[in-house]
């Protein structure tokens, strides 16, 4: 089994810098890219099936061709977005730390696809490590003439920056990611217009994923049809880094073909639940996405499978409960992240998600009532799609509907026993 | 007043950008790295440098969870308070550092040395619970552990 991806990352996951990058076959992909024309480029992408690893999975290659390529333009921008901050969501991580020179590759035949001349790399400011290894890896390109105003003297121009962003789960939502590369608040941004016309600073924009742009120079150098073939499922090309956290035995990260099973995942990779721990579902994609639970165990790992189970695959990383954690406990955790992170934007989100922990506070206390899940049912619908500004509020609702669907006992059962059994 | 070099660092930044009131939150992480938080006198001299109005600038740092509009102390720690750290035992970890250091989210040590506050997922999750002091992470955490760590700053 081919992983592209993660198959020059050591295992202790420390960098690899240019010299053994280069040694490993990294930048081909730039050479082969700058002599190929950008639309075709656009085209190979759209025909690998590669499908946004940022949680919306939109075919990446469609996503560029919004962008103009005629006109004049002051500039144009390609912004990989590692804000990473939905939780239980690791992967982009790994991927920045342990090959930065990837992600600069898979950067630089993305911007020369769409003619980008400036790009930025979004980081979150925790991510202290991830920004120094880029800083040094970007400097590094930049010596070996990857990066700058003629680069390999083809006479393409592109200069790539890093910026170290201070905090917000919001600013991962592309929009609210460009306001916050102008230096301002992070409230998302009506659309239309659309980013790939007017983005950063006014100017056509591409965001794209940090796992998204890592697999752009494997796809340049081996081919539309080789990148399908990893995939067990037709229509999404590639491989995933799949990941579990939880009480599981070995928690961690995997590269594997998109449609393998969730069983798979949990008893092969992630080596079953911890001795004397049952399964009682999973979050398969990070925080926003709905609950998967035994019945569901069968389904395969990839877009439309998981969501006609009802849930998303989003980033692919999944968070796992066991049946000795209190599941409104854990829907409570996720609810009182939603409502600090809201942005304060739109007045369902902003009013929504404080009061809806507050209900979920009160049952996990042992004060809620029955007509308080009446409550909780109307705010999934309230705050679902379409009645927010952004994705930020019904991604909230994900885990909640969902729990209340599938633990509507556990929920009852606080009620009736004035506690948390599981205290 | 800001120093010579603050405003050099700031100015620096200026090149990233097309405008320099894109630089904004360049601006208030320059001047968090070098007084630990950003006052309202700070907020002021930003506002000339930046040519933007004070309130524009603090819409702006009060947004954002690690710009610090209030002192902290020599050391931020950052507990992750989110959903793998809530199922791998963060209230254990929270009660140990409460207990250990004194002090609840938001506040700052008698001897000025640690701020705790939480943090949402740290992106370690598969090495739950996590916490961040000043600059560096630390995973897997135990109440034996934290006391280790904790003892490594001074
Ligand atoms: C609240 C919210 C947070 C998001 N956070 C991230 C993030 O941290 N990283 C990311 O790549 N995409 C995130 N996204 C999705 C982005 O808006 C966008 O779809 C993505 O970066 C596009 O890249 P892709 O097409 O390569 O997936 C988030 C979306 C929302 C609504
Ligand atoms: S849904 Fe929430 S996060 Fe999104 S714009 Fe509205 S308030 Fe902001
Ligand atoms: S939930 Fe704590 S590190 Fe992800």
């Amino acid at each position: 089994m081919e992983r592209p991806l993660t198959k020059n990352i050591r295992p202790d996951g420390k960098p690899l810098f240019i010299k053994e990058y280069e040694s490993l076959g990294g930048y081909q992909s730039v050479k082969k890219a700058l002599a190929m024309q950008p639309k075709e480029i656009q085209e190979l992408v759209k025909k690998s099936n590669l499908k946004g690893r940022g949680g919306a999975g939109f075919n990446t290659g469609l996503k560029w061709s919004f962008v103009p390529m005629q006109g004049e333009f002051e500039h144009k921008y390609l912004v990989a977005n590692g804000d990473e901050m939905e939780p239980g969501t690791f992967k982009d991580r790994l991927l920045i730390e342990g090959n930065p020179h990837q992600l600069i590759e898979g950067m630089i035949g993305t911007a020369f696809a769409i003619q980008a001349d400036e790009g930025y790399i979004f980081i979150r400011g925790e991510y202290t490590y991830a920004a120094e290894v880029v800083a040094k890896a970007l400097a590094e390109a930049y010596e070996a003439g990857y990066l700058g105003n003629n680069i390999l003297k083809t006479g393409y121009k592109f200069n790539l920056h890093l910026h170290t962003s201070v905090g917000r789960y919001i600013c991962g939502e592309e929009t609210a990611l460009l306001n916050s590369l102008e230096g301002k608040r992070a409230n998302p941004r009506a659309k239309p217009p659309f980013p790939q016309v007017s983005g950063l600073f006014g100017q056509p924009t591409i965001v794209n994923n940090i796992e998204t742009l890592c697999n752009i120079p494997h796809i340049i150098n081996n081919g539309a049809e080789w990148f399908n073939g990893l995939s067990l499922t037709p229509g999404d090309g590639g491989t995933k880094i799949f990941g579990a956290s939880g009480k599981v035995k070995k928690p961690g990260l995997w590269e594997l073909p998109f449609g393998v099973t969730l069983r798979e995942l949990l008893e092969e990779h992630a080596g079953g639940m911890r001795d004397g721990l049952k399964f009682k579902g999973c979050l398969p994609g990070g925080a926003s996405t709905d609950f998967l639970v035994e019945q569901h165990l069968d389904i395969r790992m990839d877009y439309a499978s998981v969501a006609a189970a009802g849930s998303r695959l989003g980033t692919g990383t999944m968070i796992v409960l066991d049946d000795k954690t209190c599941p409104v406990g854990m829907v409570l955790n996720l609810e009182h992240f939603f409502a600090q992170e809201s942005c304060g934007f739109c007045t369902p989100c902003r009013e929504g998600l404080p009061w809806t922990e507050k209900i979920l506070q009160k049952i996990e206390n042992g004060k809620g009532e029955m007509k308080d899940l009446d409550i909780l049912q109307f705010h999934t619908k309230f705050m679902g799609p379409g009645n927010t500004f952004c994705a930020l509020a019904p991604g909230a609702m994900a885990p909640l509907q969902s729990a209340l669907k599938y633990f509507r006992e556990d929920f009852e059962l606080h009620i009736k026993e004035h506690k948390c059994s599981w205290k | 007043m800001l120093t010579a070099e603050e405003i050099h660092e700031i100015k620096e930044e200026f090149h990233l950008y097309p405008y320099k009131q894109a630089a904004c939150i360049e601006a208030l992480k320059v001047v968090q790295k070098h007084r630990r938080w950003v006052s309202d006198e700070n907020v002021k001299d930003l506002a000339e440098l930046l040519e933007m109005s004070a309130d524009e600038i603090d819409s702006v740092a009060t947004f954002y969870n690690l710009i610090y509009r209030r002192p902290v102390g020599k050391y931020v720690i950052l507990l992750c308070d989110s959903v793998s750290c809530y199922i791998m035992g963060l209230e254990t970890v929270l009660q140990h550092l409460e207990r250990t250091l004194g002090i609840k989210y938001g506040e700052t040590t008698a001897d000025d040395r640690f701020t705790m506050l939480p943090v949402p997922c740290l992106g370690t999750c598969d090495h739950a619970p996590a916490m961040i002091v000043g600059k560096d992470l630390y995973r897997d955490l135990t109440p034996e552990k934290i006391d280790e760590i904790l003892n490594s700053y001074k």
